[in-house]
């Protein structure tokens, strides 16, 4: 491609861009706020992924053994959950740990705890993590079948919200997030449309002095490429503004929440509201100009 | 290098513009068509330039069958053959220069190569000094040389011209076919369609005379019409 050719590219589809400029600004703004929104769910599903991840390494199975095991019963059944698929980690808190801990919980109060010491209540048990927080009722459920077991404890329903809360988020967005493109896809295919039908005599000559599609058809799809990324531009730059400001409030006025904010994850929503924003231009405007090639 | 091979074009609404048209035009050639309107010549020119399919028959050039052309080779095919369009087809908003630039940039010929080869074609067809002039201030006969020039600024192996001195006065339009002449003693085949009865009488050429989408004759050095 010589360097004339590339420079008839971009004075073409800039042009066009002048010409319609109410159109553009149009098509630039729908794909602006649409990619808004994207990047607004982007981040909002990192964060939800971010903090799940938080709860769920914090979420862990207590196995409560009957009373009266033998050590060799104890280390056996121990044996047999490490098998398990899912289970991570294993450990056996014994009536003394117990009660050991329950008194560090309790601290200047632990007067309430006084003679116990001899009749421990507090039974041996197992704490286990799993590998994967929505494998957990399925394990807790082959635990309660193993042989020695009382009781197992997890936090029940909580987990299982915990997931489909946080796939709920995924599928809605994921919808909006379709709608969305879809509509600045239309409305780039318009702008495009416009500027082609306006120089359609312009495109049968250059056909007729044999013009490859391709010559003819790539000035548009720039013309699409750039108005789909100003679009982007726009809409990257208020994510990123937006998200840090309000990340920064959080960080400080809720000290227990952190929002992502390492620059990597940043950089990877704002790569891909631009990405996104390149295809949707070179779509609406492939759309367009398909059927005016037929000659 | 152009056969016509029994062609038949019939149109969906039933009209039959080419029947049974066979037709063999040589490297370096000067053919006229002629015949009344509604003769089938237009539609020979569109057939050949693949504009149109033919409905049956073939038409090779250079010894390919242009209907099996795939779709990206009919550019390079057009490449070949220079268009003098009746309506000129010239862009309104281009000057002179760009519209005879114009072809060479959708071949994606370098700014060197344009910048030396429009003003030697527009010296060609005698148009330098109106370089820089759009085509709505010229006359009928300089736009007529714009669209000359720009079928030939690529060096075809066929100029085709419909009606290229249609409403050209007559020393305008001798001055035209002395260019056309020239452009064909350099090589380029020309394939005219033409009413200009003295025209074609006076140069003693080939005439191919077409009715009602037949050949109906064919002779070398003839003339427009065996009528008197």
């Amino acid at each position: 491609m010589s360097l004339r050719t590339l420079s008839y590219y971009w004075r073409e589809a800039l042009q066009s861009i002048a010409r319609n400029s109410w159109l553009s600004a149009a098509s630039v703004g729908t794909v602006a706020v649409s990619l808004l929104i994207v990047g607004i769910f982007a981040l909002l599903v990192v964060n939800a992924n971010e903090f799940t991840r938080g709860l769920e390494s914090g979420l862990e199975v207590r196995v409560i053994l009957r009373d009266g095991q033998s050590r060799e019963n104890i280390n056996k059944l121990q044996k047999e959950i490490e098998r398990l698929p899912g289970v991570s980690l294993v450990e056996f808190v014994s009536k003394d740990q117990a009660l050991e801990e329950m008194k560090r919980n309790l601290q200047n109060r632990r007067e309430i705890l006084e003679g116990l010491q001899n009749d421990n209540p507090l039974p041996d048990a197992f704490r286990i993590k799993a590998v994967q927080a929505d494998q957990i009722p399925e394990l807790a459920g082959r635990l309660e079948r193993l042989n020695g077991v009382d009781q197992v404890i997890y936090g029940h329903g909580l987990v299982e919200k915990l997931v489909s809360a946080t796939r709920w988020v995924r599928v809605a967005g994921t919808g909006i997030l379709g709608i969305l493109c879809l509509a600045a896809v239309f409305l780039i295919s318009t702008t495009i449309r416009m500027s082609v039908f306006a120089r359609r005599r312009e495109i049968g000559i250059m056909v007729l002095l044999g013009a490859t599609n391709w010559f003819v058809r790539f000035p548009y799809l720039l013309e699409g490429m750039i108005l789909g990324f100003l679009g982007a531009v726009l809409a990257g730059l208020a994510v990123y503004a937006g998200y840090m400001s309000l990340a920064n409030y959080i960080d400080q006025s809720l000290p227990f929440i952190h929002p992502v904010t390492d620059q990597r994850t940043i950089i990877m929503v704002l790569g891909g509201v631009l990405g996104t924003g390149l295809v949707i231009g070179a779509l609406g405007s492939i759309l367009s100009i398909r059927r005016f090639l037929k000659i | 290098m152009i056969n016509f091979y029994n062609v038949t074009k019939l149109y969906p609404n039933g009209v039959k513009a080419l029947n049974d048209v066979s037709l063999t035009i040589n490297r370096g050639e000067f053919v006229f068509l002629v015949g009344p309107s509604g003769a089938g010549k237009t539609s020979l020119i569109k057939v050949l330039f693949r504009e149109e399919l033919p409905t049956r028959g073939q038409v090779l050039f250079n010894g390919k069958n242009i209907a099996r052309l795939k779709g990206r080779e009919i550019p390079y095919l057009r490449r070949k053959i220079g268009m003098v369009f009746q309506d000129f087809r010239l862009l309104p908003q281009k000057n002179v220069f760009e519209n005879v630039a114009f072809a060479m940039e959708v071949t994606g010929a370098s700014t060197r190569e344009i910048k030396t080869r429009v003003p030697a074609v527009l010296e060609r067809v005698g148009l330098l000094e109106k370089t820089r002039v759009f085509p709505s201030e010229l006359s009928g006969g300089e736009q007529q040389r714009v669209c000359i020039a720009r079928a030939i600024v690529n060096n075809p192996v066929v100029l085709i011209a419909d009606e290229p001195t249609g409403n050209l006065d007559p020393d305008t339009a001798w001055g035209l076919m002395r260019l056309l002449e020239e452009i064909n003693r350099s090589g380029t085949t020309v394939i005219m369609a033409t009413h200009a009865r003295d025209i074609v009488d006076a140069m003693k050429k080939r005439v191919v005379a077409m009715s009602g989408g037949r050949v109906t004759r064919d002779e070398e050095g003839g003339v427009y019409s065996n009528e008197p």
